[in-house]
């Protein structure tokens, strides 16, 4: 059974965007957001799950299943992922 | 300007100061874009790696080059975007590890 991967970006980070990279690269599925391309109340909305994961709501805040990984720390994410 | 002519120019700046650029210009051009990105967007350099609040007062912390970065550079060898490095770290001196963020969540835009 495949993890579920949510990854919460900004579309200039480039520790995000090298994530994202690192995620397609391994063929992993993910769903993302740039959540500094949103826009009021989805925005508010989204932060607020954000915060939720990463009281320090900083960017990538990768959750992979049930563990949260703050940053593109590559070895939390291959061993979250078994990879 | 372009993301090379803004590399020309911090360079000249930050350099005799001890903040050199990362040796992987492809890195460090990448993010001088999305820092005239940015410009464009907000009016200032903002971090490109943190979440802008839009407004230059509560923003003016994570301004490029942040506030964090001399700390940051001192303990990791690094800033939090990996822009700004030491020489130790150029020359792999010292471990390139994860940068934690050391914004203050209470800075932090909501």
């Amino acid at each position: 059974m495949p993890h579920k991967v949510k990854i919460f970006t900004l579309s200039t980070c480039s520790h995000c965007k090298a994530a994202k990279k690192f995620l397609a690269d391994n063929n992993i599925e993910f769903d993302s957001v740039d959540v500094d391309l949103l826009a009021g109340k989805e925005r508010e909305d989204i932060i607020e799950e954000v915060v939720k994961f990463n009281p320090n709501r900083s960017f990538p805040t990768i959750i992979i299943g049930d563990k949260i990984i703050i940053g593109f720390q590559e070895k939390t994410i291959r061993e979250a992922l078994n990879i | 300007m372009t993301p090379e002519e803004l590399y020309e120019m911090l360079k000249k700046v930050q350099e005799p100061n001890g903040y050199f650029f990362n040796k992987n210009k492809e890195w460090v051009l990448t993010i001088l874009k999305d820092l005239l990105i940015n410009k464009e967007r907000y009016g200032y350099m903002c971090c490109p790696c943190r979440l802008a609040a839009g407004n230059r007062e509560k923003d003016r912390d994570i301004m490029c080059p942040c506030v964090y970065r001399e700390a940051d550079v001192k303990e990791y060898g690094s800033c939090y975007c990996n822009l700004y490095v030491s020489q130790d770290w150029n020359e792999g001196r010292v471990e390139n590890q994860y940068v934690p963020e050391r914004r203050p969540p209470d800075k932090a835009f909501l």
